[in-house]
């Protein structure tokens, strides 16, 4: 793209990919919002089980969590490979946090058929729904990142992922970080800070 | 598969490509434009004409020419094709054809993905209006299963439990899409206006209709999402049994009027803010005189957007929500009313002293200011709750709305048309026809709404098929059909004038001697826009002592300029975005509904990979 081009002072000099795309975080913060704020809304209000308490498992989240915090550091690496034109490296940081992404997936997965197999279906209760929404749709989010992350890396075996593209890494690695901190806060509204148990009628 | 990017003219004198397939692959912002403006305005008939069978129905008491339930379609789809498909994309036309040209750009960032906004928002409006024709499909006995829940679908009368047939999930998928195409356009504009200004034009010398479209879509890119989740909820509800907006399981009918709402009050702005732009152009080119107070009216915008986020609630006055909550709504709905005055004043002290000529794009924006008054005071009447409690559900809200979004923004938007027309087309509408439009439509506007406010006052409610006549509302209602009529024939009067005009002269570059840097270049423009990318010295670069000199925009582009080939991925991701929703409409079906979506899911794959990889140049 040609725009940072002719930057001068009636323009930002950034790439305009760039600054559509911190709109389209900014755009996506009021779409989590959404879904935190309805999560908060209506905790503690499931009129039967199981909730919280009984079901979420704070060690093995700690852990995909742990993964999760560790893909953002190799999309760094990734980032600071190609934009010194390390094509080795590039490809092994972007295969890395691709596959620290699917194995974080791959938690989810697990921890929604083992939830599933204990009694809390996406129609179960209240928080049925508004859990597996919530963390499906970041779940959703971290899918479309790998693809993105195994298609940059695609193209960095085809040798098309040199320098001059770093840009691209860039937004995907930006795309990729705000799905992180959305997942920190996630982990800390749903799993760390739980309503105080339902009284057993 | 080979590349359908159309080759890239690098010649002195680029020309724009002709043929139907020109079109469907074009990229160019004003064809864009052009394609935006006839769509929406196809889909504003289809809406005045639903409009039209509600007035019939109405015009006297236990008429039965349409039935209960096609009177929820009509009203549903009437208010959902005019906010949706008539008013957001007419002014997105706008968007498109104007904003580009006021800042001295070539195109848009993303030409590619302005293309797929219009293909999407096309789609997606024609998947919605289908619901009309294809209830049997959907194993439903009754022809039409368009949506009948009320534009805002408040829950739980969209829940299965009453509304099983296909209605709803036509609603939800439909708006769904269109917020797609919103929120696309939305990263865009703010990109183009952010980036591609012309060297000198800064901030605060950018036109006000630019300046209010900037707004615009920040309302677009953080309200939309909210309303995405409000849908996604009512979607799961209906589709897989979730318990979002169901009272038995805990759930909340509220949650789906805060989130429709947090939305909807925005939407509002999204709706009138480019129409003010509109006037804010053409009332100071016919009283030849500056906008009065400029900065004061862009600071006024700016604050519209932001406090128009914090008003949602007195949508809700009537749902209970206690005194702390009905305060602070109620004082917040009143402050909003402050800019918006600052606003009237500005514009008021505009024409004030002016030489002001009564051409029919400055009728339309004198009408906007006077109607809109009318429907800004009614809507300060309802800030208060105790009052709100009375005319809520009642037809004088209907009165109230309608004198801001059809006597403010469809005035507006009216005011443009005529304003813009010789700059689009390259000819100007008539002028008598044009002035014979604006006083049919004034008149006919206020036959129709204004006996509302009584008939709403006299306790007629909304979204009820029919009335008795001991209500005492017979001759209301009839003098309002009467008027929706007239406004009918003031629309024909305008199409008989598109099509009378169109043989019309050239009009010259700037016919109506206008202050702003689109009337600058050709009308039509070239493709290229400018021949050189003009330095902007003041905030009315085609007025006063330093007013640009024509010479230094050429006939001919001195060097090459590159203009960007065509693309037909962007079509090809909307459709696969349609084949999904297709998909999802089908529920019930699970096992067509789900290979319909996938097929859909895996175009869309397609399309967004070969975007991203064909070989194109902005």
């Amino acid at each position: 793209m040609s725009h940072a081009a002719v930057a001068h002072h009636t323009s930002t000099g950034l790439d305009s990919r760039k600054i559509a795309f911190w709109t389209f975080i900014g755009s996506e913060c009021l779409l989590f919002g959404s879904l935190i704020a309805t999560y908060l809304v209506y905790q503690g209000r499931s009129v039967s089980g199981p909730t919280t308490h009984e079901i979420l498992n704070i060690p093995l989240t700690s852990l995909s969590t742990f993964d999760l915090l560790m893909s953002s550091l190799c999309m760094v690496l990734a980032l600071a490979a190609v934009q010194r034109g390390d094509r080795v490296w590039a490809r092994v940081w972007l295969g890395m946090t691709a596959f620290l992404g699917a194995i974080f997936l791959g938690f989810q997965v697990y921890e929604f058929q083992h939830f599933v197999h204990e009694g809390l279906g996406f129609t179960t209760n209240l928080f049925g729904s508004t859990f597996f929404t919530l963390t499906g749709f970041h779940g959703a989010h971290v899918f479309v990142g790998v693809l993105w992350l195994l298609t940059l890396l695609a193209r960095s075996f085809q040798g098309k992922l040199g320098p001059e593209k770093a840009l691209n890494v860039e937004i995907a690695g930006l795309y990729w970080h705000f799905v992180d901190v959305v997942w920190i806060v996630i982990f800390t509204v749903v799993y760390l800070i739980q309503t105080t148990p339902l009284p057993t009628a | 598969m080979a590349t359908t990017a159309m080759p890239h003219s690098e010649t002195a004198v680029p020309t724009a490509p002709a043929g139907l397939w020109s079109w469907v692959t074009t990229t160019d912002h004003k064809r864009i434009g052009i394609l935006y403006g006839v769509t929406a305005f196809f889909f504003f008939l289809v809406g005045g004409l639903e409009a039209l069978v509600i007035r019939l129905q109405l015009g006297a008491p236990g008429n039965t020419l349409v039935s209960a339930e096609f009177y929820n379609q009509l009203f549903t789809m009437h208010g959902t094709t005019m906010v949706f498909l008539a008013i957001m994309p007419l002014s997105a036309a706008f968007f498109n054809f104007i904003i580009p040209l006021q800042i001295g750009a070539r195109d848009v960032a993303f030409p590619r993905l302005n293309a797929f906004s219009y293909w999407v928002f096309l789609l997606g409006g024609l998947f919605m209006n289908a619901s009309f024709f294809v209830g049997p499909l959907l194993g439903s006995d009754a022809l039409s299963v368009a949506p009948n829940g009320g534009w805002f679908g408040y829950a739980n009368l969209t829940s299965t439990q009453y509304s099983p047939g296909p209605n709803i999930d036509f609603w939800v998928l439909g708006l769904q899409i269109l917020g797609i195409a919103s929120l696309a356009a939305g990263f865009n504009f703010i990109t183009t206006i952010i980036n591609l200004r012309a060297p000198g034009m800064k901030l605060m010398r950018m036109p006000v209709f630019t300046w209010m479209s900037f707004v615009t879509q920040f309302l677009i890119v953080t309200a939309f999402p909210v309303i995405t989740i409000g849908l996604v909820f009512l979607m799961f509800d209906r589709v897989f049994g979730t318990n979002f907006y169901r009272v038995s399981a805990g759930g909340d009918v509220l949650l789906w009027q805060h989130l429709f709402w947090l939305f909807g009050h925005p939407e509002v702005y999204i709706l009138i803010l480019p129409a003010m732009g509109i006037v804010s152009e053409v009332l100071p080119t016919f009283s030849r005189k500056p906008l009065f107070g400029y900065a004061v009216v862009v600071y006024s915008g700016v604050l519209i957007g932001v406090v128009g986020w914090g008003v949602w609630a007195h949508h809700m006055f009537s749902t209970g929500l206690g005194p702390i909550a009905d305060s602070v709504f109620s004082a917040s709905t009143m402050l909003i009313a402050v800019p918006t005055g600052v606003k009237i004043f500005n514009w008021i002290a505009t024409m004030w002293g002016g030489r002001i000529t009564f051409a029919a794009p400055m009728l339309f924006a004198i009408g906007f200011i006077s109607l809109f008054v009318i429907g800004g005071l009614s809507g300060v009447m309802h800030s208060s709750p105790p009052a709100d409690l009375q005319q809520t559900d009642t037809y004088f809200v209907v009165a109230h709305f309608h004198y801001v979004l059809f006597g403010g923004a469809i005035f507006g938007l009216f005011a443009g048309m005529y304003y813009w027309w010789p700059k689009i087309f390259g000819h100007t509408l008539r002028e008598g026809l044009g002035k014979l439009h604006f006083w049919l439509m004034f008149i006919g506007m206020n036959l129709t709404f204004f006996p509302m406010h009584f008939s709403g006052l006299l306790g007629m409610p909304r979204r009820i098929y029919t009335y008795g006549p001991e209500l005492g509302v017979d001759t209301f209602n009839l003098i309002s059909t009467v008027g929706a009529l007239l406004t009918g024939v003031a629309l024909l009067v305008f199409l008989a004038n598109v099509i009378a005009s169109r043989r019309g002269a050239a009009p010259g570059a700037n016919p109506w001697n206008a202050p702003t840097l689109e009337w600058a270049t050709d009308s039509p423009p070239p493709v290229y826009n400018f021949s050189v990318i003009p330095t902007v010295h003041a905030a009315n670069p085609l007025w006063g002592k330093d007013r640009m000199d024509p010479a230094v925009l050429p006939a001919t582009p001195p060097a090459p300029i590159h203009v960007p080939g065509g693309s037909i991925w962007p079509l090809c991701t909307a459709l696969g975005i349609i084949i999904m929703a297709i998909g999802a409409v089908m529920h019930h079906h699970v096992a067509l509904s789900l290979g319909t979506a996938l097929f859909g899911a895996a175009v869309t794959v397609v399309g967004i990979y070969k975007w991203a990889f064909e070989p194109f140049e902005v």
